[in-house]
């Protein structure tokens, strides 16, 4: 072990804080511990099961095949034109992520509560890990959408290109609520048991087993202040070629996101000074 | 000149018990306690403030190793937690130069279902390794917690000595500037536990600041210069390392070098009374710190009262690990004799060079012994203690070797060696 030679000028303060520091350049500085939290969650994800990362594509399959006989057949609802199942699956993508990285981030503090009381990491890299971790079963999952809609005979459109910017739109989507509702269940451990609640109550007020255009015009500004409207509308006609989503509708799900997530993070910044004490 | 590597300037930290601060609030709780607050203007429940830390001052240098000591809930452990910014002070501040490495528990993050190669990364990013440093350190790391042959099996099919070897492996290769340790080295077994030691010798050597919380004093004056005591969350002593550690044992630590009965409530019976028990050095005077080297005597004195009877003064030694290390009573045939009224002074002398280091705790008795049994007088559990120190100088049974002895007692013996034939 060498010795050290030269004292580091950089002097750190600790004092009771005041006021609100954003902090983003510590974030960078500890890159590399949130590249080790993802990997570690997605090595430990599939361990011991038969299955494996067959999971990630089988729980937007199974819902599919429900999702198509009970809306697509026999309540027959409209589906952009695009066969039911595809419709729906496309659907189901952004939708199992979101509701996988809300849950999961929601619950990363306290599940991770050593990290928080033993030693210091910024808090902020445990519920961000978690919502990076879903994006690998949304991978697979995507694999088995090619595989479907090779088998329905569909191809996707230069409107493909777009993919990318509705993904964004996703993880700052399961921001938005994942960042406040992980600080929110350090001191209230309500947020466990609210969640299942608020996640499927969401699934239905989110254009999964029905399109957008299913909503009635004087209804649609109400509707897209859901931020995953924007999302699933957006994946399906990247997806599929659909409709284009209205700009309208996009525009306002998309500033409710950031400026959810702007809110979500200042809000978690603001409260994590006591984390360690009340966790 | 020396440069400080820390500076704290009237920290204090005060925890809130009950009221709105619990632990598990509800935010049912929290609505409707802001609707009674509203409501009726009802105060709120009384809110109970800790204070964990009081106004604690002091500067670190570079390279200086410090031994922070005080009782269970003095303070130790809440100034590591706000010296490594896992929780905010309330008041005052702090300046720290250079990256602070804390280990406030060996194996924070590990996963028992990752490898034992996957764990030293993510443990060392945590830790604030960069992944580099990690790669450069992983033969030694591996070499040192001696799991070689496992690195790519799931920690979970670890023993639990392989895991906290593992850990505090990534944790010793630590190269921050300044290192935060909780009572670490209370894990492993004793050969572990050397090495430890060891490496944490070596870590204050190479100038870099140590700051090491234990209940073990006698690793503390081994490894530190310097100690700061706390009591109740303040500072009541800062110091040469060996005398805050007198201060706390003479103290704090339940017991002390000199203990006296001079009421009724003296322990004894109807024919003799102890007075009061003193640990002395050479000199006559009471020491609670005693050189490895000298002797030290214990002192009994006690009163012969009622009906005389004749009975033993008797000691015994017990190290702060609740090893029996002797019994020992005065065999002069003078006790054989039934004594006569009055107050006696006597005063056992254990030699130098045979008690080893730490803490020594003396229960004296006066007993009689007849045949098939002894009837004790007079006898105080834990009555004084003394803590034993090696200054280090080469001329002790150790040696020049610096680490660990294990053992309650270590003699300096004799030897003699003969060589023959060849």
């Amino acid at each position: 072990m060498s010795a050290v030679d030269t004292p580091q000028q950089r002097i750190t303060v600790i004092r009771p804080s005041r006021g609100l520091s954003l902090r983003l350049g510590e974030l960078w500085a500890y890159r590399e511990l949130l590249y080790f939290l993802v990997l570690r969650d997605v090595k430990v994800r599939y361990k011991q099961t038969v299955l494996g990362a067959a999971w990630a594509g089988l729980q937007p399959l199974t819902s599919m095949v429900i999702f198509t006989v009970i809306f697509g057949r026999l309540a027959k609802l409209p589906s952009d034109g695009v066969p039911y199942a595809l419709f729906a699956y496309a659907g189901l993508l952004p939708w199992t992520y979101f509701a996988a990285g809300v849950a999961q981030s929601s619950l990363s503090l306290v599940g991770n509560a050593n990290l928080v009381t033993k030693v210091y990491v910024p808090r902020i890299l445990l519920p961000l890990s978690a919502i990076v971790v879903p994006l690998v079963d949304l991978a697979v999952a995507f694999v088995l959408l090619g595989v479907l809609m090779a088998g329905y005979g569909v191809a996707p459109g230069v409107e493909l290109l777009a993919l990318p910017l509705f993904l964004l739109f996703a993880i700052v989507t399961v921001a938005a609520l994942g960042l406040a509702f992980s600080a929110m269940n350090v001191r209230y451990r309500d947020v466990p048991y609210a969640l299942p609640f608020l996640i499927q109550i969401l699934l239905y007020v989110s254009p999964v087993v029905y399109p957008v255009s299913f909503v009635p015009e004087r209804w649609q500004w109400l509707y897209s202040l859901n931020p995953m409207a924007g999302v699933i509308d957006g994946f399906r006609w990247s997806l599929l070629g659909t409709a284009a989503p209205r700009v309208s509708t996009v525009g306002v799900s998309a500033v409710v996101a950031v400026c959810g997530a702007v809110a979500s993070f200042v809000y978690f910044r603001r409260v994590e000074r006591h984390f360690a004490d009340r966790i | 000149m020396s440069v400080a590597a820390l500076t704290a300037e009237g920290l204090s930290k005060s925890y809130r018990i009950g009221g709105s601060a619990d632990r598990y609030d509800t935010l049912r709780e929290a609505l409707s306690r802001g609707v009674r607050r509203r409501g009726r203007g009802a105060p709120a429940p009384a809110d109970r403030t800790v204070w964990a830390l009081r106004d604690v001052s002091f500067e670190i240098q570079i390279g200086e190793a410090v031994g922070l000591i005080g009782r269970n809930g003095a303070g130790k452990t809440t100034l590591l937690r706000v010296l490594s910014r896992i929780t905010e002070p309330t008041a005052g501040c702090a300046h720290v130069a250079g990256r602070v490495g804390s280990l406030l528990e060996v194996g924070t993050g590990f996963h028992p279902e990752l490898t034992g190669r996957e764990n030293v990364f993510l443990n060392g990013a945590i830790l604030g390794m960069r992944k580099r440093d990690v790669e450069r350190n992983l033969d030694p790391i591996v070499e040192f917690a001696g799991v070689e042959r496992f690195l790519d099996t799931p920690v979970k099919r670890y023993s639990s000595g392989m895991q906290v070897r593992l850990a505090f492996a990534v944790a010793a290769h630590l190269e921050t500037e300044i290192l935060l340790v909780d009572e670490i080295l209370a894990v492993g077994d004793a050969e572990f536990q050397r090495r430890c030691l060891g490496k944490m010798e070596g870590l204050a050597d190479s100038g870099r600041t140590v700051i090491l919380v234990s209940h073990n004093m006698a690793n503390i004056t081994r490894l530190c210069s310097r100690a700061i005591l706390l009591r109740d969350g303040a500072i009541v002593e800062d110091g040469a390392a060996g005398d805050v550690v007198a201060r706390y044992l003479g103290g704090e630590h339940g017991t002390a070098a000199f203990r006296t009965w001079p009421g009724d409530d003296a322990p004894g019976d109807e024919h003799v009374r102890l007075r009061s028990v003193r640990v002395v050095d050479e000199t006559g005077t009471a020491a609670p710190v005693i050189d490895v080297r000298h002797s030290v005597g214990i002192e009994l004195v006690f009163e012969v009262i009622g009906e005389p009877r004749p009975f033993v003064p008797w000691i015994a030694i017990f190290n702060d690990q609740g090893a029996h290390v002797f019994s020992a009573m005065d065999v002069d045939p003078r006790w054989q004799h039934t004594p006569v009224r009055g107050t006696y002074t006597t005063t056992a002398w254990v030699p130098g060079n045979l008690l080893n280091e730490g803490i020594m705790i003396v229960s004296p008795s006066l007993n009689t012994f007849v045949p098939g049994k002894a009837i004790r007088h007079a006898h105080v559990d834990e009555a004084v203690s003394f803590h034993v120190v090696d200054p280090g100088q080469g001329d002790t049974a150790r040696g020049d070797y610096a680490q660990a002895w294990p053992g309650p007692v270590r003699p300096l013996l004799q030897w003699t060696t003969e060589r023959s034939g060849g």
